[in-house]
């Protein structure tokens, strides 16, 4: 699945952002992300990905430069934007179903109306057995499974992740990999992802964005021209391989700047 | 299971073995029993004069509950004050430990100054005494929360009703418990203390502080130790309810939320 259109969905303007007395997290970014597309970010610690994806959702301002999101500022377009978490960060006190609807009950929709879209959420992601389990009963996948139908629940137009899955087994990571694939040939949200695995972002994405640290900047664009819809078998394939040595390389060189 | 009447067996065995040891010291030593009656003696105390130690029991159970729903109270309205800002608690936060090391027997003349004797000055010095571990706890329960918590509750604009009552309270609730167990037991205490300077006796019989410094100074050494014995009851009573209720509440989602058998 190619970008539905050539709208603009993300536009990074010569964003710049530095903490506190001048440490400076990323500089000058300019980029574009389009509606329909699933962007993986890319770089060594300390490269500013994970500011990334909190300018995008409005967490934290940038210090120079323009955000827009569908046009409008980080803060308006909040509604439009559901954010997944390295850790699962659920309510421990509250039952699946009711973390899955979490965000629903936050913006005040109506119980019925919830709780038919949380149930068919929850069959979506296969939870459907475990509705009123506290997340302790839950193993790691699956608490991030929860994560995602939370994530999911406010028909977000725009999904950010910050390695959703980095702290899972590599077999329920590729598992994952494949669910959030298919969610998204039946949701059609864009994504930015940020994580640590070459492997993970070439199977995900259309395009990848390098960056380079100290401070973060753009070191390379890459486009990942696999055909849509993506299975396991993927994994296999020669050009697959290519492509994830390719953008290993690209990561080395980014690292050696 | 077969490991919890093992412990049950083991306490019992101990109990006995004091007792036994107890006896055989009066014994030996020929001790008087106005300095140290015998645990059979102690036996008889409590149970001949059962209705006015069960009246002291209730008449310190009250003002130690008192006391405690009081500190609670306060101490989670404070907690709160103290989560708004990290300012405030730099501010107001030295007092709180001022409230943990001012010696209650120090201050009791002057709450019996304001107050005058009864049950009320008990329950104000229970009150006191058990205020510092509440807020202590509470507050550090309602500032830990994830900070990807609460970045979710403002993704989703949530009200600052929303954060509070949906985020910050829920995750306080363990905090808020260890705070209660703690100051459940130090409420008793400062009942018993506080009646030792401010209790009055209702009806021909006041609470276990007041009825101890009496039987003391009739020297009914027998009835003396069976109020003790009451006062220990009454803590354990106050620990094991708070424990139970913290089970409750927290059992189902809760890592470090044990059954009251455990601890």
């Amino acid at each position: 699945m190619s970008p539905d259109s050539n709208v603009p969905q993300i536009e990074f303007d010569s964003v710049t952002k530095s903490y506190g007395t001048g440490r400076l997290v990323l500089q000058s970014i300019d980029m574009e992300i389009l509606k329909g597309e699933f962007v993986s970010v890319i770089g060594p610690s300390g490269c500013g990905k994970s500011t990334v994806l909190k300018l995008i959702s409005g967490l934290t301002p940038p210090s120079a430069g323009a955000i827009r999101i569908d046009g409008m500022t980080p803060e308006n377009a909040r509604e439009t934007i559901s954010f997944i978490f390295q850790d699962a960060t659920l309510l421990p006190w509250r039952t699946v179903i009711d973390n899955v609807g979490l965000g629903l009950e936050l913006e005040r929709v109506a119980t019925r109306r919830r709780r038919e879209k949380v149930s068919s959420l929850l069959e979506l992601v296969g939870l459907g057995d475990v509705v009123a389990a506290y997340p302790r009963e839950l193993s790691g996948g699956m608490k991030m499974r929860v994560s995602i139908a939370r994530a999911l629940a406010t028909n977000p137009r725009l999904l950010l992740m910050d390695e959703p899955f980095a702290a899972l087994d590599e077999m329920t990571r590729d598992r994952l990999n494949e669910e959030l694939l298919r969610l998204r040939d039946e949701q059609r949200w864009t994504a930015v992802f940020v994580t640590h695995s070459v492997a993970e972002a070439v199977f995900l994405s259309t395009r990848l964005i390098v960056l380079a640290p100290n401070p973060g900047r753009v070191h390379a664009v890459l486009p990942i021209d696999l055909p849509y819809p993506r299975t396991a078998q993927l994994r296999e394939t020669e050009e697959y391989e290519v492509l994830v040595a390719h953008a290993s390389h690209i990561l080395r060189e980014a690292l050696a700047q | 299971m077969k490991e919890r009447l093992t412990t049950i067996a083991n306490a019992v065995a101990v109990f006995l073995g004091l007792l036994i040891l107890w006896q055989l010291i009066l014994w030996i030593f020929r001790v008087p029993p106005y300095m140290l009656p015998s645990p059979w003696a102690v036996a008889k105390a409590v149970g001949h004069r059962f209705p006015s130690l069960l009246t002291s029991t209730t008449i310190t159970a009250e003002e130690s509950l008192g006391g405690l729903i009081a500190s609670i109270v306060t101490g989670v309205i404070v907690a709160l004050f103290f989560a708004q800002s990290r300012w405030v608690r730099k501010m107001f936060y030295p007092y709180t430990i001022l409230l943990q090391t001012v010696p209650i027997i120090a201050i009791a003349p002057l709450i019996l100054n304001w107050v005058g004797p009864g049950a009320p000055a008990v329950t104000l010095i229970a009150f006191i005494i058990s205020l510092a571990p509440i807020i202590a706890n509470t507050t550090q329960g309602l500032i830990s929360v994830d900070e990807n918590l609460v970045h979710l509750f403002l993704m989703h604009n949530a009200t600052p009703a929303q954060k509070l009552f949906k985020l910050r309270l829920p995750h306080a609730v363990p905090s808020l418990f260890v705070g209660i167990r703690i100051a459940s037991g130090i409420a008793v205490i400062g009942a018993i203390t506080g009646e030792l300077y401010a209790g009055s006796s209702q009806v021909g019989v006041g609470g276990l502080g007041y009825s101890i410094l009496y039987a003391y100074s009739q020297l009914q050494t027998d009835y003396l130790f069976a109020l003790v014995v009451a006062a220990i009851v009454l803590g354990f009573v106050f620990l094991f309810s708070v424990m139970f209720l913290e089970w409750l509440f927290l059992h189902k989602w809760h890592e470090s939320a044990r059954t009251p058998e455990t601890e």
